[in-house]
């Protein structure tokens, strides 16, 4: 008995062993790998074509001097604005959305049908419904409210605000539906309560349902703000070039002009390497910061 | 309960009207992909095409190869799906049910690589397969993920941890059950709804993934739809062809929007799930 258990045991870790090395041997070669990689990438300066050369910390040391650096890492932080105003929407459709109503789940699915639509057609959609003279935006200010609309996105100044709307139209069906499933799991009983106390709606929204979601908010916040470090996908169609006075590339954007447009694979690993750090260094902020704020059961 | 009424047929009210708003982008590409070019410029617009053509959708259909990157898409899918699944779940059932050294720090370490962005590993990937001249193929959007994905072993172990009782592992143990049928004909099915909404939420991943392919493929006929579509632009904008921008552009969503509708329910749930996990 004794001398078959520790053979069958370590037949069983073989194949557990087994079961999880695909994972394992990705996380390896895909992420590990290229990580080390990368470090070394960015302490050299390599075009893919000649040898690359060592030359130490100058590629940081280029990161914090270039101007196009501070310019699309503003860019990426100004455009996470779009964060909290869908947060607001989505909150409100969710709350309305918490009812018995007649075609509830036909609401649902409009409210989540940009969530799913690939971000190339949207932004072409957008970049339609934005055009300065013949958009559908432009058109609709002009006709029923006899607003000139700006020149979204060959402005310097619309483009970011135009990067939000698109954003906040897209992405509010999806924080909605979180939304609604934070605020089926809010008992009834506290609602109950406070209305024995006298409260009004406003209270009670105030007072018990947002303090009561606060996971789902810091949920929110932190995918959010990791996704808007990293969007890149509607800046490539929307301003290809980065915008006017590259007032729309993100730092992602940049990173990608570099090494796949200028072929400078050491700095763009550099500029990635800061991001990257930047990115690690606000999400356990905020996990830090989360313990003071949000609420767990 | 008077009141409760009124107040559901304002929220009615205000969600209609939100909905329109939600729809309205949608609907004008639809009638400006049905428009002549002419039409388009009409002041103010009108939202129904007369006369309607479907002229460009055939000439978006014609001037870039589209069923390639239909099919290329769908090869994607259907490996990446295919063993990328397989593979994770698994994982998952490992990780879930059997007890094996370092297992812990094996899926923390897993749990790691969801911190990195693909920023910073798109540039040593990129040079890695362009080494092994896989560059300008699938290979590079295909082989990565068929180790599978931690985002769906984590969801899926998770499920398998809650759902799938021990006593039941055990007794098909010990009813002579071999490892891997104990998973394939016990922790599989009780898996299934969970992996349905993976891959759907996967499908849509990468059906709409832009960055990746438009990095690896360079050849249009290689090329993803969401690739083609966007240099579709380049072409189309100089001349201000919306309707053919706007057909191509509805071509692209067609595929994920059905998929949405059929399995809906996963799309929602799943969503739901994972943000209240997180």
């Amino acid at each position: 008995m004794k001398k078959r258990k520790p053979g069958y045991i370590r037949k069983e870790y073989a194949w557990a062993y087994l079961f999880v090395a695909a994972p394992v041997l990705g996380f390896l070669i895909f992420g590990v790998a290229p990580l080390l990689y990368s470090v070394w990438l960015s302490f050299t300066s390599w075009d893919l074509v000649t040898p690359p050369e060592f030359v130490g910390l100058d590629n940081y040391v280029e990161v914090f001097q270039d101007e196009k650096v501070y310019k699309s890492l503003y860019n990426t932080v100004f455009m996470m604005l779009g964060i909290p105003i869908g947060m607001v929407f989505a909150l409100i459709l969710a709350i309305m959305m918490n009812r018995p109503l007649k075609g509830i789940s036909f609401y649902r699915t409009i409210y989540y049908l940009p969530v799913i639509s690939p971000i190339i057609a949207v932004s072409l959609l957008w970049q339609w419904i934005l055009n300065q003279d013949f958009g559908l935006l432009n058109q609709t200010l002009w006709n029923w409210f006899g607003i000139q609309g700006p020149n979204w996105l060959g402005n310097a100044d619309w483009i970011k605000p135009s990067m939000i709307l698109m954003g906040v139209w897209g992405g509010v069906g999806g924080t909605m539906v979180l939304y609604l499933a934070g605020l089926q799991s809010i008992s009834t009983s506290y609602y109950e309560a406070a209305e024995v106390d006298g409260a009004n709606a406003f209270q009670k929204l105030w007072k018990i349902t947002i303090p009561l979601l606060t996971n789902i908010h810091f949920f929110v916040i932190v995918m959010g703000v990791i996704g808007a470090f990293q969007s890149f996908s509607q800046i490539y169609v929307l301003a290809g070039d980065g915008g006017p006075e590259y007032s729309a590339a993100t730092v992602v954007f940049y990173i990608f002009e570099n090494a796949f447009k200028y072929f400078n694979m050491g700095y763009a690993s550099a500029i990635a390497w800061v991001l990257g750090l930047i990115i690690f260094i606000v999400t356990l902020i905020q996990f830090k910061l989360s313990k003071k704020w949000v609420y767990n059961d | 309960m008077k009141q409760k009424q009124l107040t559901n047929q304002w929220v009615s009210l205000l969600l209609a009207i939100g909905s329109i708003v939600m729809l309205a982008p949608f609907v004008w590409t639809v009638s400006t992909s049905l428009k002549n070019q002419r039409l388009v410029f009409e002041i103010p617009p009108k939202w129904i095409p007369d006369p309607a053509t479907f002229d460009n959708y055939v000439t978006a259909w014609n001037d870039s190869p589209l069923l390639n990157g239909f099919l290329n898409s769908i090869i994607i899918v259907i490996f990446v799906l295919g063993i990328g699944l397989l593979t994770s779940t698994m994982a998952a059932y490992a990780f879930a049910k059997i007890d094996f050294p370092f297992k812990d720090g094996l899926f923390l370490a897993l749990l790691g690589t969801m911190m990195i962005p693909y920023s910073v590993v798109m540039i040593p990937q990129f040079i890695g397969f362009s080494e092994i001249d896989w560059v300008d193929s699938l290979l590079p959007l295909i082989v990565p993920g068929l180790f599978g994905n931690i985002v769906v072993v984590f969801f899926l172990r998770q499920y398998l941890a809650g759902g799938l009782p021990t006593e039941l592992v055990e007794a098909a143990k010990l009813d002579g059950s071999g490892f891997f049928r104990t998973f394939w004909t016990i922790a599989l099915p009780v898996a299934k709804p969970a992996i349905a909404a993976q891959a759907a939420l996967s499908f849509m991943g990468i059906w709409n993934d832009f960055m990746g392919p438009l990095i690896y493929l360079h050849t249009p006929e290689k090329q993803t739809i969401q690739v083609l579509i966007a240099s579709m632009q380049s072409q189309y904008m100089g001349s201000s062809n919306f309707p053919v921008i706007m057909a191509a552009s509805i071509i692209s969503m067609i595929p994920v929007i059905l998929v949405f509708f059929f399995c809906q329910r996963y799309f929602i749930e799943s969503l739901a799930i994972s943000g209240l996990k997180g």
